[in-house]
């Protein structure tokens, strides 16, 4: 298992750097194949009303006239050791971990982003936990009551949840709840976890729902298909046989082994949570990284994107290691090949 | 009464396209420390008979009658909790695929700590000494190290051992073993039927060997029953079944055991045909369709549903055919051609 890990780990930092390399090249090489200039591209850091010598030396300073390499090498230290950025009106510092400054507001990206944070992973796990547990338990009593009235309405319920668009469904909900019945806060709404969490989560309450519907119909799925076929192997019947209890026959037996697809598709879908969380937070207007991510895109602010991308692609990196090592610890087979 | 008592057990699956009758009225009784063999081709209704046993068609589909008497206690009218409370401690079953039938997650010695705290309040560590123990006496090498493997890890022989170690971990009563070799080669096969023999002389539990193959009951069994469609047809002591077989379907299973001296597709009296359908069992003897005497019974064969009665060596036959026919049909034609080599 260590070895395994170990392994995992070497991969996932590799992945990293290959990311952190994708980025820098589309950000900074791309345009400068493409024909944009050094000085072009140095006048966004100090505004149009520059005069050249200004921009030129600003280039020259921010090092757009190195090589490629050198630049790439600045970046990436920024990133983990910090930088310092000289405009020629004094030495500015940008400790670690650095992704510069936003063109509009001339702040550092960072404390931008990790202010952002706290909204979208409330968003992620929250629905993440929601869709997987709902998911799961629809799908396990689907199985076992196969045919039956519930089955029908959840496999009904699930096949709508997952062709239905976040925006319909989360319009949808914030008409009938918040504005219509008036039970649930309107969009916009945000508390935070330590000022109060009973209304951090009445507030993030439909969003989890809206998010965690169009996962958990996928899950409920996937689960009710591997349960009957895993209620149906012999090992289950073994575990029958020894006189296990219905519930831990399901449980331990049926479910411990149909729950290795869903982990996989788990891997998948916690990294395009972030595509699924932009989309939640624009219905619902909170102030999450999504929404930062279509700002910064709306207002070209180049730095703040390249933040919020290479914290997506982090992210969906770290996930996905997670969910790895769990899959070694689900199945012993992994591990051990 | 013996120890355990089947008697009329009828197991019927309703399906759309008809009742599949898989268990058909089979009666019989084994006493502990006795071992029964019950014979018969794929599909016969060997494998729904002992799950029948275990009470796991409970709650399924399954229309279930006739009574199974186990140490006084009735089981197909009792509660399924009740029946749940003696599996695995008063009746347990070693499946025929140990591979399939180990959950491929679980360490081996987990799955039989498992099956040990279900029915004992012990700690996890008396548990598991217990199961190191187990695997040691099923002849595991090492039981303190194989203890921590994975079902995969081990051989088929292995497996086989570690399934035995489970099925025997609280000492059951009545031990059913559903082709237990069938997945083996035939040395390993040798050695895991000695096994069974010596573990049940050592427990004196009553064992059920299920199989389609004589020869694996032929050491082990004192009883055999010949199962065909869901029927017994043939009913004795194990001597009687091999020296004084009186029904044909026997007569084809003895013509088809495979022996070492002989090729596997080497068979002296080939049953021919294939087993009947259990929706629609041909009427009358159910073995007539492909049974080479069928017509020695004027006819009745296809009518009228033979009874199984009893021969004056003391066993029981189920066919049409007058009995001093059948003993020189025996005597002067199949005999003779068995014992060729
Ligand atoms: N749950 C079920 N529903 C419907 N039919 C079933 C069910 N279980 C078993 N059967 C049918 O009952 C018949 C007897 O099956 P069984 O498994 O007892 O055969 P077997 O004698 O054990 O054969 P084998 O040697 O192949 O193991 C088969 O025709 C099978 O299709
Ligand atoms: S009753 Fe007739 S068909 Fe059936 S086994 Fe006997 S001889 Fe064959
Ligand atoms: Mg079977």
């Amino acid at each position: 298992m260590l070895t395994y890990i170990i392994r995992r780990l070497i991969g996932a930092i590799a992945m990293l750097i290959v990311i952190s390399m994708v980025t820098f090249g589309i950000f900074f090489v791309v345009p400068q194949w493409a024909g944009s200039s050094p000085e072009a591209m140095a006048s966004r850091y100090v505004g149009r009303a520059a005069t050249p010598e200004t921009v030129h030396l600003v280039a020259q300073k921010l090092g757009f006239y190195d090589p490629v390499i050198v630049q790439y090498g600045r970046f990436a230290k920024g990133i983990v050791a910090g930088a310092e950025y000289d405009y020629g009106a004094g030495v500015e510092q940008c400790p670690a971990p650095c992704f510069g400054y936003s063109f509009i507001s001339g702040q550092p990206v960072w404390p931008d982003l990790l202010d952002r944070m706290p909204v979208t992973f409330s968003l992620a796990i929250g629905a993440a936990l929601l869709w997987v547990l709902g998911g799961v338990s629809v799908g396990v009593i689907s199985a076992l009551r196969r045919g039956t009235f519930f089955d029908r309405l959840s496999m009904g319920t699930a096949l709508a949840g997952v062709s239905l668009p976040i925006f319909f469904t989360g319009m949808l909900s914030l008409v009938v709840f918040s504005y219509g019945l008036g039970w649930t806060p309107p969009g916009g709404s945000w508390t935070d976890f330590t000022e109060n969490p009973a209304q951090w989560a009445f507030n993030l309450l439909l969003p989890w729902i809206t998010l965690a519907f169009l996962f958990a119909a996928t899950y409920a799925r996937l689960t009710r298909a591997g349960m009957l076929e895993t209620m149906g192997e012999d090992y289950v019947r073994t575990a029958r046989a020894k006189g296990l209890s219905e519930r831990d026959v399901v449980v331990k037996h049926g479910l411990r082994a149909a729950l290795t697809p869903i982990l996989t598709l788990f891997g998948i879908d916690f990294g395009l949570l972030i595509g699924g969380a932009v989309l939640t937070e624009t219905t619902y207007t909170l102030p999450g990284l999504g929404q930062f991510a279509i700002l910064a895109i709306r207002n070209q602010d180049l730095p703040q994107v390249m933040g919020v991308v290479l914290f997506a692609a982090c992210f969906v990196v770290v996930a996905s290691l997670i969910v790895d090592l769990l899959y070694a610890w689900v199945d012993p087979r992994v591990r051990l090949s | 009464m013996s120890f355990l008592d089947v008697k009329d057990l009828k197991i019927h699956f309703p399906t759309d396209d008809g009742v599949v009758k898989s268990v058909d009225g089979l009666t019989f009784g084994l006493e502990r420390g006795q071992t029964l063999g019950i014979v018969g081709e794929s599909g016969s209704g060997k494998s729904v008979t002992s799950l029948g046993i275990l009470g796991l068609h409970k709650g399924g589909r399954a229309k279930i009658s006739g009574e199974i008497w186990l140490d006084g206690e009735e089981l197909v009218s009792a509660p399924a909790e009740q029946v749940r409370g003696l599996r695995g401690k008063k009746m347990a079953m070693i499946f025929q695929d140990p591979l399939s039938s180990m959950h491929p997650y679980y360490t081996v010695g987990h799955q039989i700590i498992e099956a040990y705290r279900i029915h004992n309040a012990v700690s996890k560590q008396v548990a598991r000494k217990h199961a190191v123990d187990l695997l040691g006496r099923v002849g595991i090498p090492e039981p303190g190290k194989r203890v921590d493997s994975y079902p995969h890890e081990f051989s088929g022989g292995m497996r086989q051992r570690a399934m035995i170690a489970m099925a025997l971990s609280c000492d059951p009563e009545l031990l059913i073993a559903d082709e237990p070799t069938t997945a083996l080669d035939v040395t390993v096969q040798a050695q895991i039927l000695d096994l069974m023999r010596d573990l049940q002389r050592e427990f004196n539990s009553a064992l059920i060997i299920i199989t389609h193959d004589l020869g694996v009951v032929a050491e082990l069994a004192d009883d055999i029953l010949v199962m065909y469609g869901g029927k017994c047809v043939e009913y004795g002591k194990t001597d009687e079944i091999f020296y004084n077989p009186e029904h044909p379907y026997t007569w084809g299973l003895l013509g088809s055991m495979p022996r070492l001296d002989r090729e596997p597709t080497e068979r002296l009296l080939p049953i021919k045909g294939s087993p009947p359908s259990l929706i629609n069992v041909p009427p009358g003897c159910a073995f007539h369709p492909r049974c080479p005497y069928a017509d020695r019974t004027e006819g009745r064969a296809s009518t009228e549903v033979p009874d199984l009665a009893p021969t004056e060596r003391g066993h029981l036959v189920r066919c049409h055919m007058p009995r001093t026919e059948r003993r020189s049909l025996w005597e002067n034609e199949i005999k003779p051609v068995l014992e060729t080599q």
